[in-house]
């Protein structure tokens, strides 16, 4: 186990500076600049124009400034945001809590609605309920996000009143961040109601964003458990007299992990990438919207060293999805 | 039973919130870039600082473009424009917060040093954030043209310029005129946290800043100290809510009490909503479609004349605008001074312009018509605008081919002065002043610049010159006289003025709407 992850970890520095090349480059490879964006529709002199370039460094050769950059990173240095003049790591640590409560709760309620149906479906192979499972899925996958994020809200927060439209937590509460999430920060403050507001304005936002990998993780464990339960050794337990809920949860569920764990694994990995569409619709203050937002400004520092914090984040979610594996499947034990 | 529950939390909080304090929820379209707003030129920004938070000398007469006394309760022009000297209103306080609580009042010192910062190099606050550009304050000019700036008391500041300027009074009721308190900055800056200036604002504007959660809330409350009297609600709270569809749920849901700018399509059913206002303005804008007039066949202004004849401009507001516009006839909107109703437009009328066309000798023609890749006020779907104009054309005979690019090379490309084409593109006026439009779009100076016509008309351009000084009616002949010759020569097809909608919780008092575009909460109050 710890030279798989000497191994592991060893991979992770090419992997950083192929990141940062790549990073570095894709903002700059986009048409136009931070400083003509800045200048909007008002426009800047040739002359006010190179000043600006030069004061922001972007008048060097590309090397010297990717040299800069790489130095910066180094020595701690995630640079500023050429926008909102703050550090990059700050901004990041502010809002990338929200994503991760978001991302969490969206990812539990895929794993613990989408598990059971794929069971389902596959243990009932080509019946109605297999059929109508595997159908919904296929709905939910194919959902365009927008819409069904309005939809939700036209729904539950306009006609039933039930939830509320958007935001983390009702505007009525108003305590300091200590952790960044929400539901654990609500308790903290000890206000009363606080917590509920916190976990009812969790609810769209979460099911929304639980509905595509809800849907992959529930054709996965279908198809990975009609594979497992053509096995001979399933076959054999059967024979043994075992009972048929037995067999399914501890015989073939069991072996038809590994590829569902691949497919959360993914997921986690994408959502807390951000998840831009559902940020937007319900004005959650996470990452995708961020990283979004700066590109769109051309705040070069921001893109370069935020893709880096994100894929240093993906990264880590998937050393610890290869580890599961062994829990899960001794023969591919590190 | 859970929403019960839930149900019944929210409204107990509600109801007990409501008791101790008057709120009112806007929900803002966008996240403010930072607080101190001669950094910035995004409106977003602005609402988020220079209106709730800073005063300025003088400021816009509310729902006009008129200048009037704010922290300036006075001020003389020398009889050459070249001195401005203000009497400061004495005993107005900067806010006191948890973070600063100030000793003295407003004077002469933080006027000084509101605008040495923006143009000295010395100023410890000149570059107190990496890539502090001041780009408002060098866009207009204000760099060039202001001397000096000195304390003549306490209580009295006098600006000296390098020549006259008339639209310099509107020029500091911008934003980037908004007062800093020096004894604040000083604090700052013995203390190694210049950039809080940037975010943690301190002022002495109708409310003072209390918290920022990036993306999600900016919360204010009432000065208790604001010179023009404690407002009537007590604390303003910007939920940022960057869709719109969801902004208008959240109206309707009753999450906020006002949204800025709504779906278009939507208007309609918002105003037949009885528990809703939506006040509508003309805003300070004009969308535009300007020929390159270096270029043959459109150096001959029977030729740009006879494309405009063409363009049906009420398809365009109809379908574009969703009738969310008025069509443009002069190249400033009529919320302006000096706009000139008597200018006739060109009217649409196909066989005529077919005509027109064949006279000038022009026949076959192709052309490159640009659209902005971006929604803006002026514009909202300019690919679709130029569609329409395109098929316009097309009944002429012209051919039109659309082309794009991304947003920050469109307006670079589009200054060329050999630009291949007539381009899309508007206008959002800075202080209401016509100078801020016909100088800056269409002046010989702004050739290569922002006058995407490239075009320099020396009767016009004298015109507008001699109009940077005089009186206000002085300075209206000549503007007036200035859109005529505009009118002949046709630079531009002028497309629309878009109307600005503002829907709001019927139980909001005493908004007014700001011609500038801006969003401010000044004397607002919430009906119980």
């Amino acid at each position: 186990m710890l030279s798989f992850l000497i191994k592991r970890i060893g991979l992770l520095i090419p992997t950083f500076i192929g990141i940062t090349i790549v990073a570095f480059g894709f903002v700059r490879v986009l048409p136009g600049d931070p400083v003509l964006l800045m200048a909007g529709e008002r426009g800047l002199t040739p002359e006010r124009y190179e000043a600006l370039m030069k004061q922001f460094g972007y008048d060097r050769p590309i090397w010297v400034q990717y040299w800069d950059y790489l130095n910066g990173l180094l020595h701690g240095d995630l640079g500023q945001s050429l926008v909102t003049k703050k550090p990059v790591l700050d901004e990041f640590m502010q809002l990338f809590p929200a994503t991760v409560e978001l991302a969490l709760c969206a990812i539990i309620l895929a794993i613990v609605i989408g598990i059971p149906a794929g069971i389902i479906a596959a243990s009932r192979r080509g019946s109605f309920v297999d059929q109508s499972i595997m159908g919904t899925a296929l709905v939910g996958y194919s959902m365009p996000i927008f819409w069904w994020g309005l939809l939700l809200i036209i729904v539950f927060s306009g006609w039933l009143q039930w939830t509320p439209v958007s935001g983390r937590i009702s505007l009525l509460y108003f305590f300091p961040q200590v952790t960044g999430f929400m539901t654990i920060d609500s308790l903290l403050s000890g206000q009363k109601g606080a917590f509920t507001s916190a976990v009812s304005h969790l609810i769209l936002p979460t099911i929304v964003l639980a509905t595509i990998p809800l849907a992959v993780i529930a054709r996965q464990t279908r198809s990975s458990m009609l594979e497992v339960l053509g096995e001979d050794y399933v076959r054999t337990a059967r024979a043994k007299g075992l009972s048929e809920r037995r067999v399914i949860g501890i015989h073939a569920l069991r072996n038809a992990m590994i590829p569902v764990i691949t497919v959360i694994g993914l997921s986690v990995g994408t959502l807390l990438a951000g998840a831009i569409l559902t940020e937007t619709i319900f004005s959650w203050p996470g990452i995708g919207k961020w990283m979004v937002d700066s590109i769109t400004r051309r705040d070069y520092p921001v893109v370069q060293s935020g893709l880096l914090l994100i894929a240093a984040v993906v990264m880590v979610v998937n050393l610890l999805v290869d580890m599961t594996y062994g829990l899960i499947n001794p023969r591919i034990r590190h | 039973m859970k929403t019960k529950l839930l149900l019944t939390t929210a409204l107990f909080a509600a109801l007990t919130v409501s008791a101790q304090a008057k709120t009112l929820v806007y929900c803002s379209e966008g996240s403010p870039e930072g607080f101190d707003p001669a950094l910035y030129t995004a409106g977003t920004t602005f609402d988020a600082s220079s209106k709730p938070v800073y005063s300025g000398l003088v400021q816009f007469k509310p729902g006009t473009t008129q200048v009037e006394p704010d922290l300036a309760e006075s001020w003389e022009v020398s009889d050459d424009g070249m001195e401005y000297t203000f009497k400061l209103r004495p005993g107005v306080k900067f806010h006191s917060t948890d973070f600063f609580t100030p000793t003295r009042d407003l004077n002469a010192d933080d006027v000084i040093f509101t605008f040495d910062r923006q143009m000295n190099k010395d100023n410890p606050f000149n570059a107190y954030v990496e890539g502090a550009s001041w780009e408002y304050f060098s866009g207009m000019s204000m760099p060039d043209l202001i001397k000096s700036i000195d304390k003549v008391d306490d209580l009295t500041v006098k600006f000296v310029l390098n020549r006259p300027e008339a639209p310099f009074l509107a020029n500091l009721g911008m934003d980037f005129g908004s007062i800093m308190s020096k004894e604040y900055a000083d604090k700052l800056d013995a203390g190694g946290m210049k950039s809080d200036l940037n975010q943690k604002p301190i002022g002495t504007g109708p409310f003072q800043f209390v918290a920022y959660q990036k993306d999600a809330v900016i919360r204010y409350k009432a000065n208790p100290d604001y010179y023009a009297g404690k407002q009537a609600i007590d604390d303003l709270v910007f939920a940022i809510t960057t869709d719109n569809s969801v902004r208008q749920q959240k109206l309707l849901a009753g999450e906020c009490h006002v949204m800025p700018y709504p779906n278009p399509a939507d208007v309609q059913s918002l105003k037949d909503n009885p528990d809703l206002t939506v006040m509508e303005q003309e805003g300070l804008n004009v969308g535009y479609l300007a020929y390159n007039t270096m270029v043959a066949p459109f150096d001959k202004p029977e030729v740009r004349k006879a494309l405009n004849m063409a363009i049906n401009k009420q398809a365009i507001l109809d379908v574009v605008f969703q009738g969310a516009g008025k069509i443009a006839k002069n190249p400033i909107p009529p919320t302006m001074w000096s706009y000139n109703d008597a200018v006739q437009d060109d009217p649409y009328d196909p066989e005529a312009a077919k005509k027109m066309l064949a006279d000038a000798g022009v026949s076959d023609l192709s052309m490159k018509v640009w659209a902005m890749p971006v929604q803006r006020p002026y514009n909202p779907n300019a690919r679709r605008m130029a569609e329409l104009i395109q098929s316009d054309f097309d009944k002429i005979g012209v051919k039109a081919e659309i082309v794009s690019y991304e947003w920050g090379e469109y307006l670079d490309r589009s200054k060329a002065k050999d630009r291949d084409g007539a381009v899309l593109l508007g206008w959002t006026g800075d202080n209401g002043d016509p100078d801020n439009f016909l100088a800056v779009l269409l002046g010989c100076d702004a050739v290569g610049g922002a006058n995407r016509a490239q075009w320099c008309n020396e009767e016009f351009n004298n015109l507008i010159m001699k109009a940077k000084s005089g009186t206000q009616e002085e300075r209206t002949k000549l503007y007036e006289e200035a859109q005529v010759v505009f009118k002949r020569e046709a630079p531009w097809a002028t497309i629309a003025h878009s109307v600005v909608h503002m829907p709001m919780s019927a139980k909001v008092k005493g908004y007014v709407m700001d011609p500038l575009g801006g969003h401010n909460f000044e004397g607002v109050d919430i009906e119980e």
